[in-house]
């Protein structure tokens, strides 16, 4: 039997580590867009797409992400469409990342008051112009810090990549579990892992809280 | 092609599911927001080193994945003598995971409470305990209470994972009835669903508890 020691868990450990930070980034950037433009869509105001927009988020915020993954994998090849672990984690994280960030956004956009859209309205400026020049300057300043918040979620909802058979962190610590038979440690290791990428982040947006709250 | 009609042998298999989930979220919403406002009243007026205490649990929690907190009690706590069964396993996890939240929700509405209200009670001979329970948690949790709402709810549906660890709830029953059947889209959609209903009727229950509970300010 091969002999493991702390080190040649933790170098494994830090090996699929990198896995888990590209699945975040990727889920990241990808619901940001989807949110972007959901976003987007919400702003026009038309009430059909308002009300679609409303009816995803609650669809994907009110389910569980494991579920969503279940879905996305096992459940998307049973009705025909081939898809690997890794496209699923991505698929499902995509679309939950998105819905609660559109949620997040509407908040920080609705707390501007009314009469920030009638001010520019009564100086003749256009829709597109009111957004650019008026809202979202103001905007993404309130929404800075729980969107980098949020990113917290991310990270660890791709812990759930795992249950799918995505080799990233935890599929590692429970694959080093089996081969140890060390959980304790093995699974303090992977916590700590986890720590060490989402507390600076948590930090990172308190500090942007603190900043912009003065600012404003 | 969809067929739905599959599933409906297995309707006891989701109900049972279901039952297990509905146990688990309402023993551990108790249990954790308990645990939530001790934590909360402690960082908020403990001695410094109970107040890093919590701090450093609640960070902790709060910067960990739900599942790995889950396996490190389950499959960790067992080799150092603490043997615990999967049942006892998620309602700790879930109360621990709770709590954390909650401390920090909780923690926002208590120091949102002014200053004046402590005096004046001070100044009504009522002492911190007193002072505490019929002054100052009232209006600390209506002004949280939806966001503790929706905390609930979340750690409603990362129960989910607790299938990992063969609880068996309504993930453990979707994932048996699509190993049986093999209508895996429809299992996971149904199941997908079922959660959702249980999350809209949380929140309309929590609504109607909050109406009773903060009553009087809206009649006032």
């Amino acid at each position: 039997m091969i002999e493991f020691s702390n080190w040649d868990i933790l170098r494994n450990l830090l090996f699929a580590m990198q896995w888990t930070i590209l699945l975040s980034l990727i889920a990241f950037i990808s619901g940001t867009s989807v949110a972007l433009g959901l976003t987007a869509v919400r702003l026009t105001r038309n009430p059909v797409m308002t009300r679609f927009v409303k009816v995803y988020v609650e669809l994907f915020q009110g389910t569980p992400l494991l579920m969503q993954m279940f879905l996305c994998f096992f459940g998307l090849s049973m009705i025909g469409y081939e898809i690997s672990a890794w496209g699923a984690a991505i698929l499902s994280l995509t679309l939950f990342t998105s819905a609660f960030l559109v949620e997040i956004w509407r908040g920080c956009i609705d707390t501007l008051p009314k009469g920030q859209w009638e001010a520019s309205r009564v100086l003749g400026l256009s829709f597109l112009q009111t957004l650019r020049h008026v809202i979202l300057p103001q905007a993404t300043r309130v929404a800075f810090a729980p969107t980098v918040g949020f990113s917290v979620q991310v990270v660890k909802g791709t812990a759930l990549a795992s249950v799918i058979g995505f080799v990233e962190l935890t599929k590692a610590g429970t694959m080093l579990n089996n081969a140890t038979f060390e959980p304790f440690k093995v699974f303090a290791f992977v916590a700590l892992l986890y720590f060490a990428l989402c507390y600076p982040l948590s930090l990172c947006s308190k500090y942007l809280e603190k900043k912009y709250h003065v600012a404003r | 092609m969809l067929n739905f009609s599959d599933l409906l042998p297995y309707t006891d298999v989701f109900l049972g599911g279901l039952a297990t989930t509905l146990q688990l979220t309402l023993l551990t919403t108790v249990l954790g927001v308990i645990v939530g406002t001790l934590c909360a009243s402690i960082r908020q007026y403990g001695n410094k080193p109970s107040q890093r205490a919590v701090a450093a649990y609640v960070e902790l929690i709060r910067n960990t994945p739900f599942i790995v907190q889950l396996f490190f009690i389950f499959f960790g706590l067992p080799s150092i003598g603490l043997l615990l069964t999967p049942w006892q396993a998620s309602v700790i996890a879930l109360t621990i995971n709770l709590g954390a939240y909650s401390t920090e929700i909780i923690r926002a509405g208590l120091s949102n409470i002014p200053k004046g209200q402590w005096e004046a009670a001070k100044v009504l001979g009522m002492n911190f305990r007193q002072t505490l329970v019929r002054v100052v948690f009232t209006p600390a949790f209506e002004k949280i209470y939806p966001a503790l709402t929706s905390q609930c709810i979340i750690v409603m549906l990362g129960s989910a994972v607790l299938s990992q660890i063969s609880v068996q709830d309504l993930t453990y029953a979707a994932n048996l009835v699509q190993s049986r059947n093999f209508r895996a889209f429809e299992s996971y959609v149904v199941t997908a669903l079922m959660y959702l209903g249980l999350a809209m009727l949380m929140r309309y229950i929590f609504g109607l508890i909050g109406k009773r509970v903060f009553a009087f300010r809206e009649a006032s």
